[in-house]
Parts: structure tokens; C-alpha cells; sequence
């Protein structure tokens, strides 16, 4: 038996619209910490998903332990000892810490589950994890994020996991229970378990990693990499640059006394963010760029009174806005495209028209109401502006493309004529041809004197389009400046911590 | 050791944003439009999307609905004869109709909102008794009986009231907060009747509200005016788009500036309103007031608003599908009468009809994209 514990090669995930997956191979070998390594967006999450059994590739093939498998379900994998701990802990909070490491395979007798038998097994798991002091009878919601994710880890091992993915382990961790994940992989690798490890801090990766490869764009660019010895740069420079070159529409010179019509002073929110100041000018394009979770769009959220700021206030045209109140930055001029288009924005069943003017009702109602022919008509006239296909406002949204979706729910604030657009990932799910003429609407709205503010995972994205940045690293504003004066490296570097410098 | 693999990229073949409508475009009624997108999306045979296009449109389901009542009639009329299809026996059906069917009407635009209201027999209860009260008729004697009238409509919207800012700034399920109002409003009744019927001596009330306007009875008036302002006040004002959105994705009303609180409320006041309306109408068909009206029924309304084709977790309402869901379930009742038949076996003939009227609606929902 070779050491090669999973080959993946030429795995390939579509999505309508978007191919999350373009030929990614990987190869992990026991006892190996295998460390994957991308920008968000490059397809890591879809891989665990494949390899976890929660997606089908619609190409390629997967070995494990040199036999062909195909991972239909969840169950496959976990017969075949592939086990996941996500980011986002997939425990039940109200049972207790047995209950949980056992779910699905419960020690049971005649129908009837033996806690006395889980509790001592489960004591046993969580000894061999170094954390014999989690009491199993626990309930799981009660313990810190650490010890879930001990939970987590000992859920792994009693499927006898020969393979544990981590998604961003240390997201939730200080550094003291850093290291005791450290010594807890150590281990777990010492008894011939693999582990895929993903994070974006590269001094861990030193740390931990064996073996390191990069994705990008939804596929392998580089694999095999030794964990300790490839330098920093080379890794940057495999992560960023794109095949794919997307038009970016010329920045306009910004008048000089062009006004301040948003004003956001010294805004936090404990555990989001802190301290976050910036302003925007009629016409101008201000770009949050920084990791998912460094607060980017709590604080579009906050800007737009749909979370309750702190401390810190928000002025449009010099007039404040009172913190947590959706209505009034409506009132004022501001719009949102919030990040998750579906449930956030979107009437799904709704027609297109129903969808553009539900922020502008009053307009087209008269005691109440409402003038369906005069609706129509206003959303028929943004719609060809727009250029939303298919034409016709009477469709559900629902049966649009992602990116037709994006240009409805900018309709519908182009509607109102509002002051200040807040977009957060525009171009989410937004196929690689419709995402430049979504760049040249947001730039004309900003020629139009819109002051516009973006959040984005994709740094490409925020440096091409905006014409000041801010970027974010674990809530705070760590560089602001021209979009111009910095590139892709530079943010990259400053987003994971400056471990490149 | 470290080999690279560097490939070169290949997604610059992606189509360049085709519109992609991905699913069978099921509300369109333009049958030139329809056509080639369902041909596309496969699947069915063209003769059954028509079908199921036909089905799935507002006006189809209601042919589902028309077809089950004309069912009913023709086994009313088989097993009963002159005694179902007389004005009489009609004018009866639409009578026993119009009380749950007004209560089912705010019960629509409820569901429709995301929320759902357990509350309704008890609000209708308390209704009429307070507005059956010695000094509630004593006034209406002396005065006028809309004294009467305008307390039931009062004690129904402010139950409402109280149903909406417990859930919408209260932060209680809606299922707790309107349970908590059944058991509420139901005990209240039966202290303020002391347990008793009480018989209503208005004449002038019993006389206008028992009466008939050109043959009809003016409880069905009463029926047809609610039924007809509710589906103008869902359909076309501002108010009801307001409750599509509020039921179909709050997040999305709230993010859009929407005031998804306060019309929440107004929401279960309508709805106890129409349960004051109810109530007027309880106690004119009657002629009492009593804490033992109205039991049971939040469960026919929402019975009825279901297999009218409101979707219980909201976003989608019809009000021409209660009406329907209303009579089709007081005819069933009148034929089983008629024949003699005991209350279990309607009970049971009733859970039948709710479970495959809400199986044929998820089949099509499922196959909408």
C-alpha cells in the first residue's frame, strides 16, 4: 500500500452560470498536513464540498487509497473516512458533548442509545484530543468556540476519519488555543491521519503545513509544494494575477468641489468592527477590500441603519443619520445591494417590475393605490437602460441569471434616485461576460454623481473599479489610499498580516 | 519534490451572459411566450405543461377549486336531491359561509404576511359578548345599534392589536402569541358572560343583519363587500404588495425600507377586525352572544385559506382561492348533513381534502425552478 492516501485529478463543479471548478488536482498523503492555499472565490469551498459528498463533480475522478470512488452522499465519505470540520461549527447546540460526537452512530442496544457506553467513549476521544476536561454531559452551545471545535475534531475520530478537512481551524481561536490545535493535528498526523488544512495565515501554514497547493480560479496552479521552504512571494504571486482580464472602466478625474455626501466618523461595532472612518464624494467610488470576516460588509450593513452602529455616526449631505434605522437612510438618499442577492434583495416569485419598485411604492400609488400600468412603464424604461435580459418585466426574478438579478435590484435604487449606493459583492454569482458590463454601470452611476461605496472579495475587483480603497483586516482599517498607489500584492500581504514583508 | 503544475486557464470560453431563464416560465399567460422556454427547460411533454402551466397559474388553480365544488354539487344533488339544489338549501350554505368566511379573509392576509393567527374563534367570542353586554344593548336600545356594532369591531381590532406587537415588536412566534390570545380571549369572554348565553333584544339589530336584501341575506352581502375589499386591498394597493413582500422575504422588505413591524401589526389588526365583523355576523345569525361561539374556528379557516391556495409560510396569498377553500368546505358540510351523516365522518372527509389539496400544491410548487 503506497502512502498516497486521496488523488483528485481534474475535478470539475458547474454551476449555472459559474464554473466553480476547472480542473483541480490534489493528492494527499498519510500522516501528511496538507495545506490548501487561495483567494476567496478560487474554489476551495466547492472542493471540500466535493470531497465531503455534499457536491458531484461533473468531471474528473477521485482515488482513495488507490481505488476509484465516486462520493455521492455525505455518507460515502464518511464511510470512506472523510470527515469535515467547517468554519461555521455543524453541531446541535442543545445536546450535550456525547450526544453530539455520536450523532448518526449512536451506541445503542435494541433501539435504545447507551449513554453510560457514549459518555465514556466520547471521555476517551476528547482524552485523546488533550482536552479530558470537557465533561461529556456538557451541553455543546455552553462551551467556547475552541472546545466545539474539540468536539468537532473528536465527531472526526469517532468515524475513525482517516482524512480530517479544517476549514479555517484558527478563524475562531487565540493564539494560546492555536497552538493546542497544533499539537492536536501533530498527534492526529503521528497516528497516519491526513489533514487538509485551510487557512490565509501564512506563518501558520509555516508552522503546520507539510505540503502546500494553490488554487486559483477554480483550479490547481500550483501543487506540492513544500510548506516551509517556498517562499512567501512565489505563494502571493501564485494566488493573485488573473487569466481572465476584466474590463475596467476608465476612472473619471473627480471634479474639485465635488461635495462630501457621505461622511462615515469613527464607527464601531464590538466584535465587527472599530473605528472605522471614511467619506465619499459625488462621484466617487470607495472600495472595502479585506477577507470574509473582516467586517467589510457589517459595516455597509451598519452605514445603512440595518445594524445598530455603537459609537460612530453616518452624515449624508451633512445630515446625520439615526443609528439602526433602515427607513431613514432610505429616506436620505441611500441604497443597498446587499451581498447575499437572494435572501436579502430579492422578492424571488415576485415579477421583475414588483422587484424595482418596491423601495418607490408611494410614487406610483395614489391614495393607496397603486397604478400597476405606470410601475411597468418605469421599470420597463430601466430595464432597457439596464439592459436586463430576458426583456419584459413580468417574469419572476427568480427565472433571471445571477447577473440580471444584480442589474434589478441596482434598478430599483436607480428608481430612487438615491445619493449614495452601498454595493456589497456585485458581481457575486455574476458570470465572467455580464461582470464587466455591471463594472461599467457602477462608473456611470458614479459619473451620474452617485456616491458609491464597494465591497468585494475579489481585490482585482476593488482596485479596478474603485477610486480609493480601504483595506479591512480583522476589523479595523489598516490602509487607505488611492486605488491606483497600491496593487494586488500589497493588499494581499496587508490582509494576511503582513507575513511578506 | 515540488513539481508545479501550472495549467493554463480555460474559462475564458464561458458564454458571454446568455440569459439564462432556467426554469419553465409558469406565470406567463402569453402561451406564444411560454412555449419555447419550456421546450427548452425539457422534462415534460408539451401536452403536459399545458397542463401543468394551466394548474399552476392563479386562475388555474382556481379551476382545481371550481371543479371540486361543482364535484360536491353533483354529489350533493345525487344524494339529496331537491333538498340541496333549493334556493333555500343555497341560500343556507352561503349564510353558514359567510361568518368563517369573513374571519378567513383576515386569516388570508395573515398567512399571506409570514404569520398565522390561532386566536381567530377566541377574538370572535369575546367579540360577542361585549358587544352583547347588558350596557352595550342597553345603548344600542336607546340609541342605535351601531353601538353594538362598533364594539365588536373595537374588541376584535384591539385583540389584533395586541396579536401584532407581541409578535412583531415582542419578538414572540407568532403560533405562542396568538395561542397565548386563544386561551386569553376565550377565558375573558367567559368572565365577562359568566358562562352564560346572552340573548340579544335589539331588535332593531337582529331585524337589519337577520333581514335580506333583494333575496339575499345581508350576512352574504356582508360576505361579498369584505371579500371583494380584501382582494382589491391585497391585489392592488400598496398595502398589499406590502404583505407579499413582508410574507415572501422580510429580510428583503426590511433591506428594501419597508416597515416590516408595523405592518405586521396592522396585518393581525385586519385580521381581528375581520373577526369583529365575524362576530356582528355570529350574533345576528343567532340572535346571542356567547363565550362558546367561534370554537374551532381558527382551525377551519386556516383550513380553508390552505386549500385556497395561500401558502402557509407566506409570500403567496389568494383571495378568491379562500372564498373557494370556504364554500367548499360549508357544502361538505351541508351535503353530509343532508344524508344524515355524523360530524366524525366530516371530520374525517375534512382532514382527507386538506391533505391532498396540500399534496397537489407542493407537486406544483416542486416544479416550479
Amino acid at each position: 500500500m503506497s502512502d498516497e492516501l486521496l488523488r483528485m485529478t481534474g475535478i470539475v463543479k458547474e454551476f449555472p452560470g459559474v464554473r466553480a471548478l476547472d480542473g483541480v488536482d490534489l493528492d494527499v498523503r498519510r500522516g501528511e498536513v496538507h495545506c490548501l492555499l487561495g483567494q476567496n472565490g478560487a474554489g476551495k469551498s466547492t472542493l471540500i464540498r466535493v470531497l465531503t459528498g455534499a457536491h458531484q463533480p461533473d468531471a474528473g475522478t477521485i482515488h482513495v487509497n488507490d481505488q476509484l470512488v465516486s462520493l455521492n452522499s455525505p455518507t460515502d465519505s464518511m464511510r470512506l473516512g472523510i470527515a469535515a470540520i467547517y468554519q461555521e461549527l455543524d453541531l446541535v447546540p442543545d445536546l450535550t458533548v456525547a450526544e453530539n460526537v455520536f450523532l448518526g452512530h449512536e451506541p445503542a442496544r435494541f433501539g435504545l442509545t447507551r449513554r453510560h457506553e457514549a459518555n465514556t467513549k466520547a471521555r476517551e476521544l476528547l482524552r485523546g484530543l488533550g482536552h479530558g476536561e470537557i465533561p461529556p454531559g456538557r451541553t455543546v452551545g455552553l462551551l467556547s468556540a475552541a472546545g466545539q471545535q474539540v468536539v468537532s475534531m473528536a465527531r472526526a475520530l469517532s468515524r475513525e476519519a482517516q482524512l480530517i478537512v479544517m476549514d479555517e481551524p484558527s478563524a475562531v481561536l487565540d493564539s494560546e488555543e492555536v497552538d493546542n490545535l497544533f499539537r492536536v493535528i501533530r498527534d492526529l498526523t503521528s497516528r497516519g491521519v491526513a489533514v487538509v488544512y485551510i487557512s490565509h495565515r501564512l506563518e501558520e501554514i509555516r508552522q503546520i503545513g507539510d505540503r502546500v497547493t494553490v488554487l486559483k480560479d477554480g483550479a490547481t496552479v500550483a501543487t506540492g509544494l513544500d510548506a516551509r521552504q517556498t517562499p512567501t512571494s512565489e505563494l502571493i504571486r501564485l494566488m493573485t494575477g488573473r487569466s481572465i482580464e476584466y474590463v475596467f472602466p476608465p476612472r473619471q478625474e473627480l471634479p474639485a468641489d465635488a461635495p462630501v455626501v457621505l461622511e462615515v466618523e469613527n464607527l464601531s461595532r464590538p466584535r465587527e468592527f472599530a473605528d472605522i472612518s471614511f467619506a465619499v464624494r459625488a462621484g466617487e467610488i470607495v472600495g472595502l477590500a479585506g477577507l470574509v470576516g473582516s467586517g467589510r460588509s457589517e459595516i455597509l450593513e451598519t452605514v445603512y441603519g440595518a445594524r445598530r452602529a455603537a459609537t460612530g455616526v453616518v452624515r449624508v449631505d451633512g445630515k446625520l443619520l439615526r443609528a439602526g434605522r433602515v427607513q431613514e437612510s432610505v429616506k436620505a438618499g441611500v441604497g443597498l445591494a446587499p451581498e447575499e442577492r437572494k435572501s436579502q434583495a430579492l422578492l424571488l416569485d415576485e415579477a421583475v417590475y414588483k422587484n424595482i419598485t418596491v423601495s418607490s411604492m408611494g410614487r406610483f400609488a395614489s391614495g393607496g393605490f397603486l397604478n400597476a400600468r405606470a410601475e411597468k412603464e418605469a421599470a420597463e424604461e430601466l430595464t432597457k437602460a439596464l439592459d436586463v435580459r430576458p426583456a419584459g418585466v413580468e417574469h419572476p426574478v427568480r427565472n433571471l441569471s445571477g447577473g440580471n438579478q444584480q442589474k434589478v435590484v441596482l434598478a430599483r435604487w436607480l428608481l430612487r434616485d438615491c445619493r449614495v449606493l452601498l454595493l456589497d459583492e456585485p458581481t457575486r454569482g455574476v458570470d465572467v461576460g455580464a461582470r464587466s458590463e455591471i463594472y461599467g454601470l457602477v462608473r456611470k452611476l458614479a459619473d451620474n454623481g452617485v456616491a458609491i461605496v464597494l465591497v468585494s472579495s475579489e481585490v482585482e475587483e476593488v482596485l479596478g473599479l474603485a477610486d480609493r480603497v480601504v483595506v479591512m483586516r480583522e476589523g479595523r482599517a489598516v490602509h487607505t489610499g488611492p486605488a491606483q498607489d497600491i496593487d494586488e500584492h500589497r493588499v494581499l500581504d496587508l490582509v494576511m498580516e503582513g507575513s511578506a514583508v | 519534490m515540488s513539481e508545479e503544475v501550472a495549467r493554463p486557464q480555460a474559462t475564458q470560453d464561458q458564454p458571454q451572459d446568455v440569459p439564462t431563464p432556467s426554469g419553465q416560465a409558469m406565470i406567463e399567460v402569453d402561451p406564444t411566450e411560454t412555449a419555447p422556454r419550456n421546450g427548452r427547460s425539457g422534462g415534460d411533454g408539451g401536452g403536459g405543461n399545458v397542463v401543468v402551466n394551466l394548474l399552476k397559474s392563479g386562475a388555474g388553480r382556481n379551476v382545481g377549486l371550481v371543479i371540486a365544488l361543482v364535484l360536491l354539487c353533483i354529489v350533493g344533488v345525487a344524494t339529496a336531491g331537491d333538498r340541496f339544489a333549493s334556493t333555500a338549501n343555497v341560500l343556507t350554505i352561503l349564510r353558514l359561509a359567510a361568518v368563517i368566511g369573513v374571519v378567513s379573509i383576515g386569516m388570508t392576509f395573515v398567512i399571506t404576511g409570514g404569520g398565522i393567527d390561532l386566536s381567530v374563534g377566541a377574538m370572535v367570542a369575546l367579540a360577542s359578548v361585549w358587544a352583547t353586554t347588558l350596557a352595550t344593548q342597553q345603548l344600542a336600545t336607546d340609541y342605535h345599534w351601531i353601538f353594538m356594532v362598533s364594539t365588536a369591531l373595537l374588541v376584535g381590532a384591539a385583540c389584533g392589536l395586541v396579536n401584532g406587537l407581541l409578535i412583531a415588536y415582542g419578538k414572540i412566534v407568532p403560533f405562542i402569541a396568538t395561542l397565548a390570545m386563544l386561551a386569553g380571549a376565550r377565558g375573558l369572554a367567559e368572565i365577562l358572560a359568566d358562562r352564560k348565553t346572552q340573548i340579544i333584544s335589539v331588535n332593531s339589530f337582529v331585524d337589519f343583519f337577520g333581514g335580506s336584501l333583494i333575496g339575499i341575506p345581508v350576512l352574504v352581502w356582508m360576505f361579498v363587500l369584505v371579500a371583494a375589499a380584501g382582494w382589491v386591498l391585497l391585489n392592488r394597493t400598496t398595502f398589499g404588495r406590502r404583505t407579499f413582500a413582508v410574507g415572501g422575504n422580510a429580510e428583503a422588505a426590511r433591506l428594501a425600507g419597508i416597515k416590516v413591524q408595523r405592518h405586521t401589526v396592522a396585518l393581525y389588526v385586519l385580521c381581528g377586525l375581520c373577526c369583529g365583523i365575524a362576530a356582528v355576523m355570529l350574533m345576528a345569525r343567532t340572535t346571542t352572544g356567547s363565550a362558546t361561539h367561534g370554537q374551532l374556528y381558527e382551525l377551519d379557516a386556516i383550513a380553508a385559506v390552505v386549500i385556497g391556495g395561500t401558502l402557509l409560510s407566506g409570500g403567496r396569498g389568494t383571495i378568491v382561492g379562500t372564498v373557494f377553500g370556504v364554500l367548499i368546505f360549508t357544502t361538505l358540510n351541508n351535503v353530509f348533513t343532508l344524508n344524515n351523516l355524523s360530524i366524525s365522518a366530516q371530520s374525517v372527509a375534512k382532514g382527507l381534502i386538506i391533505v391532498i389539496a396540500v399534496l397537489l400544491q407542493q407537486r406544483l410548487a416542486a416544479r416550479a425552478p
